[in-house]
Formats: C-alpha cells, structure tokens, sequence
C-alpha cells in the first residue's frame, strides 16, 4: 500500500475555484436564509454546482455527461462544502452516483449529470457498518412490475430529488418522486442546512434496478462512499472552526490583552489542530482507497468516520464555547457549523458503530 | 469570480495538465542529470551489493554503502546521499534489510541520526561535514545532546554553561541534565553562553564537544524505570578548538532550533507498518488472552486503535510532503499525538491485564545501550511513555508553539526578552 495522501495540483486548483464560488454564493448570510426559509435547500447555488460548472457530476464518466474525476476530487469540494456549510445536496448524489456507477445505470446517471437530484432512500444513520434497514414490502402490480410499500423516516438530501433509489426485500429499486403512492414529509431539523424527510410509499409503482450480490454490493460501495465523504466534509467544517475561532482569539479583547494570548485557549487550539492535521491524513487515506479500488477501503472508511465525526462536533463546540456569547447567537454562524457538526456524526454510522466495524475489521473480537 | 468549469470542465482540466506533467516529465529527464527513481535506486543496491558481501565486515559494508550515496539518499552526494527524495529512502533500506545486510542500529544512534546530523548538515563547515557525518551514520560514533541544565529545561536559551575564549579555541565550564545515552557518546551537540551581558537568545553558541576531552564527567542518573538511560555531564575546564564550533558565534539559538525541529519529527515520525508500534502489543495481548476482555475495554482498546492509526496515517502523509524539504510544524503534532497516545495504551495494557500487569520484570540500574520504548514489560511502557510528554519540549511548551507558529495566536506577554541574560530572575 503506498497510496498518495497529498494532495494533488489539480485538487488544489478545484479546491480554489470552489471556495471562491462558494464564497461569492454561499456566503453565511445566504446559508443562513436558506435555512429559515421554507425551501429545503438553495435552488440556485446547487443550478450553479451542477447545471452550470458540472461539479455535481465529478464521477461520471464523461461519455455519460460527468467530469470522469474520482471520489478523490468529490471528496475536495465536499471539503469546500463542509467549511461553507453549504445547503446543498451534494453529499446524497455523490452517494447515488456512487451506487448508479457500480450498477451501470448510464440514463440515470445521465439524469445525474444533467443537475437532477437522485438519492438513496434510507435514514441519514444508516452506513456500511451493518445497520439494519427500514422494512420496505414489495408486492406486484397486475402488469408484473413491482410496487413498494413501507416508511423510511429521515432521509437526507431527498426533498427535491428527482429519483428516489429504495432498497426492498434485499434488492434496490428506483421510484420517480413524481410517482403515486409516494409522500416525502419535511422533518422540522437539527440541521436545517441539511434538513430530513420521511417518505412513505403506498403501492409506489417502482423499478427493480439489481437484486442479490449486484444489489448489496452497490449498496455496500454506496454507503462506504458515504461515510468516506463525510469524513471529508466534516473535516472542512472543523477547519472552518478552528479558523474562525482562531481570528476571534486575534482580535477578541478582554483583560488588556487578546483572548488568544491566554494559555488555557491557545493550549485547546493546538490540541484541535493536532487532531484536525490527524483528520486530514485519514480522510485522504480514506478517499484514495476508494478511488483507487484498494481492498483497505472498507477500514479506512470506518476509520474516517471513527476520527473525523467527533473531531468535527468538537471543533463546532470549541468554537461555540471561544466565541463566548456571541457565539450563541443565532446571528453568528457558529450554531449552523454546531448543528451540521452533529447532526453529521450520526450520518452513515456513528462513530461506536464504525469502532465496532473495526473490531471485525481489524481482528479485535468483542468480549 | 470561480473559474467557470462549463468552459473548460473539470475533467478536461484534470486531464489535459496530468498529460502536460507527464510530458515534463519526460524532457526533464532526458535533457537534465538522470533523476533519481525508485527504480533507479533498486538497481544502485543491486549493483552494490554484486560488489560487497553483505555478510562480510559490518563496518566496511557500511562504510562502503555511505560512500556509495546509498546512507540517507536525500542527503548531497559525497556525504553519503544522493541528493535523492526523502521519500525514496525506505527503498533503499528495504533493499538492504532483504539481502541481510547489517543496519547502523538506528535506535542506538537517534540522536545523531535524528538532531545532530540535520544540524551539521544545515550549518557545519565543509570540514564539519566531511568530519562527522560518515561515522555518525555508520554508528562508530555515538551522539548525545548536551541542552538541558538543572536551571533550563523548558527556558532552554536559558542555559547558564559558559564557553569562554582560550587562544584559538574555547574553554567550557557548566553542568547538564537528563542527557540520554551520553554514557555512551563519543561527541555531543552542546548549548553554551558567550556572551552572559547579551539577552538571552543572542548570547548563545553551539558546538560539538568531544566526550572524551579532559573535564568531561558522565554520572549515570536513574529514571522512574529505575534504569539510567540518561545522564549528569559535568563540563570543568573542558577544552575545545574552535573547529568545534557550529553557526557563528552568538548564532547557537538559530542552530539549536534546527535541532529541536528535527527532533520532534524523529520522537513521533518512524515509519512503521500498521500496529507496527504500541498499539501492536496491546492488539495482539487482546487477541492472545480472550479471558482478559470485557466490553468497556473492547471500546477502550478500538479507540486506541483508530488514534494510532490515525497518526500512523499522518506520519505517513507528512513524510510524504517532506519530500526533500526541511521539517515543518506538523512535527509538532506528532509528537503532542504520539506522547499523548503511548501514555494512553500503555496505561490500557496494564488495566487489561490487571494484577498480572502489575508485575514489573526488575527495578536493576540498567545502562542500557540503546533507546527501546517497548521492549521490556507493561509496567516498563507505561513508566517509560511518560517520558515522551516531557522528553524533546514538553507537550504543554509544544502546544503553545503550535498556537504561536502554526496558528499564529498571539505570544504571551513576558519578562525576560530585551534584558540581558545576567540580569534575569531566577
Ligand atoms: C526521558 C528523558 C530524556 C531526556 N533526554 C534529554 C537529552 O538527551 N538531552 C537534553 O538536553 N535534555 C533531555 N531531557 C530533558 C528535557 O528536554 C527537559 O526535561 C524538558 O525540556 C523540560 O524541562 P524541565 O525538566 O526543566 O521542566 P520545566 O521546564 O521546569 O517544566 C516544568 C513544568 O512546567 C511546564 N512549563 C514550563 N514552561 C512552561 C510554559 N512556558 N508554559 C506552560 N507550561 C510550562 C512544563 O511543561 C512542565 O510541565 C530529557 C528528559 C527526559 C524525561
């Protein structure tokens, strides 16, 4: 195993373009008006992310309509995403496109890179560590093709998706979200940047897209990819933190001198960077192995998540904690970066659930 | 505004410049000196190890391979390297560790390998150089460092030991502390004050002292592990020419700060194999003894297992971004991590095995010969891995450094900047 952990020039170039986008776009007071407003996310950045510059489309292949990049680059605007607390889907279709790329599926993938929205249909929890899914029945209509029924609550990024992918009865299916028989209910949010549905199905008319081995094993590279992106994600969010919190502590003053000259902060700082420089090493590991196809990929999943789901939450906390009362404000973005925080340590598998991956990955059997 | 991927998208930008570097690439190296590849170096081990039995004279071998530029690749050709990429080193050693070939007994040399050498090579004279590194390399020559005094450890420009002009050379009188291995050195990397009216930091020289020059003592000083790794130097009256010297004169802190950079990333850096460190021994105890296990330990011992992997992880990317260059402050975090985690899973082994891990094998005033983090018993790590936090800075002297120089937090206010080092409480 020698996989490259740096970054490469051409990342560093996509990483640029994407913060200056975002920041031109998303900026806190934009997120901010997302999250109250009663859309799910922002129509007009996310046109811009796919429509307009393809980034939502990095994976595909080009022949399809994509970039023909791998995870590794979706993993660098996830980054960007995550320091912006984009509210964007980009997370769920980079997750679909996962899924869709293992099984083949060039018209869906196609819709994909034409700026539609596919998401995979399971609660926000639920990551390769062996969690257990909803209940979804399939029945069959009098043509012979397939209907669903059953609820799955908390999905993310599915609220305007164009096509809903549903495991059911050990074999994924497509559902058009325009289809009969299907509710998507909004979910009053922790994270509202990120907000969830429930989605109930009655009779939904569905497609069966694999079944058996082809179906688990997509669904198993979809979920890993999931829980390797966040990893990314969460750590720009962690960097956000520490860089704001970090400004703050410059030129924040109290007691005659900057809060930042004090010891007891700067000393919880160098330990968020030590941990955060930890982060960034995994996350890279993380998304190399998937790209690359190594078989250390499941680990190094499970490993992402297992280090940067809690680093992240505790780099938002700190940043509450350093703004002092301004960063309880819900004119300050600290609480945004604090929701999104947590409400990603939960996503694809907490980190107890990948620690317990690990153990049957690494060989260290329970009591 | 972003560069607009419609224009040129993503992936044509991706592809068209990996096209462009491959194509560098290929011109550089066919109008420029053969650069050196992996590839390149596997045959010059090959072709020299055709030409010198590995099972022969260790120390010729050696000799030879540094002679060869096969030592350390990234160092200049003719001081045993080959101007190479750091990164390329491991194939170079690999290649040697799968003929059988003899090693230099790195941990017996770390000091030298990991602070002296880099030191040496950043600001020794071409004589320095030429003089020192090839036995240091080849372990004939031990190194031990000669900072820390009983009045500073932390404060290290603090430093009281006096190096006074004597005709053409210098004449050091002082004391040092918790010298590791000095027992076992031949020459030590040596903080001293010339000019006790300067403040403190630009008072200071650095030289390289001989261990075996008249006025040298070297007094065993035992530790909590009951051995006596590290030492009480006494300097009377120690005599040393002016070659010695390493940096100008009033220059040692900036000499010094190339040391303690390099000896942070050479405490937490080693390269190693996954759970090739501590977490290894405590991953294969939990695998040994089933009867050991309870639940809160399984997620205690998987904690360990993803923060050892995590930092084994980011040493690996850290050497990667070495490449040829000097150590940055990422060092730092390495060593804050490594200290941090071996104290942790030290202390985890000894509650896994509970009254048996209380057993320690001996409290003898050993001497030992070189320096070994794991291999004695439970208790011994445990007791041993608190010297890390302490050892090279401590992780709290560490952690404002990372504040200041990587965060770039404000310093705190002090006292003893600006006045001269004679005048100074203490
Ligand atoms: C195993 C071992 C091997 C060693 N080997 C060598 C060697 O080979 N050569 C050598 O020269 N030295 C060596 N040392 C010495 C080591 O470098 C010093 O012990 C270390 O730098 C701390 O100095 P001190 O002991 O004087 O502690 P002090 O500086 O007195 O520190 C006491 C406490 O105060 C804290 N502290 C000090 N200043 C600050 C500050 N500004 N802010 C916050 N906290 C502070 C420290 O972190 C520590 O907790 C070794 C030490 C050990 C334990």
């Amino acid at each position: 195993m020698t996989l490259d952990l740096r970054y490469t020039e051409e990342q560093e170039q996509l990483r640029d373009s994407v913060r200056a986008m975002l920041a031109d776009h998303a900026g806190w007071a934009r997120v901010l008006e997302v999250a109250e407003s009663p859309e799910p996310d922002d129509a007009d950045l996310w046109r811009l992310l796919s429509v307009e510059t393809g980034l939502a489309a990095l994976a595909v292949p080009e022949h399809l309509g994509g970039a023909g990049a791998t995870l590794a680059e979706t993993a660098v605007v996830l980054e960007e995403l995550g320091r912006a607390a984009a509210p964007v889907p980009y997370l769920g279709t980079a997750v679909a496109a996962q899924l869709l790329l293992h099984l083949g599926e060039s018209d869906l993938l196609r819709e994909l890179a034409g700026g539609g929205i596919v998401a995979l249909a399971l609660p926000f929890d639920v990551g390769p560590a062996g969690q257990r899914l909803p209940d979804v029945e399939v029945s069959t209509a009098a043509d012979g093709s397939p209907l669903l029924n059953g609820t799955i609550s908390g999905v993310a990024d599915a609220l305007r998706a164009t096509v809903l992918i549903v495991p059911a009865g050990g074999a994924l299916f497509a559902v058009d979200a325009e289809a009969p028989g299907l509710r998507r209910t909004a979910v009053v949010s922790l994270d509202e940047t990120r907000p969830l549905c429930d989605l109930a199905m009655w009779n939904a008319p569905a497609r069966l897209l694999a079944a058996g081995d082809r179906a688990a094993s997509a669904l198993d590279s979809a979920l890993v990819a999931g829980a390797v992106l966040l990893a990314s994600e969460q750590l720009g969010l962690a960097q956000w933190c520490l860089d704001t919190t970090v400004e703050h502590l410059r030129t924040r003053y109290q007691f005659g001198r900057p809060v930042g000259s004090f010891q007891a902060l700067k000393h919880r700082l160098a330990d968020l960077w030590v941990e955060l420089v930890q982060a960034r090493a995994v996350a890279r590991y993380a998304a190399a192995a998937v790209a690359q196809g190594d078989p250390d990929a499941r680990l190094a999943a499970s490993l992402a998540q297992a280090h940067n789901g809690p680093l992240a939450v505790r780099a938002a906390e700190e940043c509450v904690q350093m703004h002092g009362g301004i960063g309880f404000t819900w004119e300050h973005p600290a609480h945004l970066y604090l929701k999104r925080a947590k409400s990603a340590s939960v996503a694809y598998g907490t980190a107890p659930h990948h620690r317990a991956a690990l153990a049957a990955l690494a060989d260290l059997a329970p009591a | 505004m972003a560069a607009p991927f419609r224009a040129g998208r993503p992936a044509l930008i991706l592809h068209s410049q990996c096209i462009k570097f491959a194509a560098k690439g290929t011109e550089v190296g066919a109008s420029v000196a053969e650069p050196v590849t992996a590839e390149s170096l596997r045959e010059r081990v090959d072709g020299f190890l055709a030409g010198h039995d590995p099972a022969g004279d260790r120390l010729e071998f050696l000799r030879a391979r540094f002679d060869a530029g096969l030592a350390w690749v990234h160092y200049p050709v003719g001081l045993g390297g080959l101007g190479a990429p750091r990164v390329l080193q491991p194939v170079v050693d690999q290649r040697f560790a799968a003929a059988g070939a003899p090693d230099n007994s790195p941990r017996r040399i770390g000091i030298g390998l990991g602070m002296a050498a880099p030191t040496i090579l950043r600001h020794g004279t071409a004589a320095q150089r030429e003089r020192f590194l090839r036995p240091l390399w080849t372990a004939e020559e031990v190194w031990c460092q000669l900072f820390s005094e009983p009045g500073a450890g932390s404060d290290l420009a603090g430093v009281a030991t006096r190096a006074v002009r004597d005709g053409d050379g210098w004449l050091v009188d002082g004391q040092k502390v918790w010298t590791s291995m000095a027992h076992q050195a031949r020459w030590g990397i040596l903080l001293a004050r010339t000019d006790p009216a300067a403040p403190k930091h630009a008072g200071l020289t650095y030289f390289l002292c001989d261990m075996h020059a008249p006025g040298v003592e070297v007094r065993p000083l035992r530790q909590a592990t009951g051995e006596a790794e590290f030492n009480e130097v006494f300097l009377s009256g120690v005599r040393l020419g002016d070659e010695l010297r390493l940096g100008a004169v009033g220059e040692g802190w900036a000499v010094a700060r190339t040391t303690l950079m390099n000896e942070r990333v050479a405490i937490g850096g080693a390269a190693l194999p996954r759970e090739g460190g501590m977490i290894g021994v405590l991953a294969r105890t939990w695998r040994r003894r089933p009867e050991l296990r309870s639940p809160a330990l399984h997620d205690e011992v998987l904690r360990l297992w993803v923060r050892a992997e995590a930092l084994r992880l980011t040493g690996i990317r850290l050497r990667q971004q070495l490449a040829a260059g000097e150590p940055g402050p990422e060092g730092s975090a390495m060593k804050l991590a490594f200290a941090a985690l071996t104290q942790q899973i030290s202390g985890t082994e000894v509650e896994l095995l509970g009254a048996e891990g209380l057993r320690h094998d001996h409290w003898r005033a050993d001497r030992p010969e070189e320096l070994d983090l794991i291999g004695r018993g439970p208790t011994y790590r445990w007791l041993r891995a608190k010297g890390n936090s302490i050892e090279g800075g401590t992780s709290e002297v560490l952690r404002s450094i990372v504040a200041e120089r990587v965060l770039g937090l404000p310093a705190e206010p002090r006292q003893d900047t600006g006045v001269a080092w004679k005048d100074l409480p203490r």
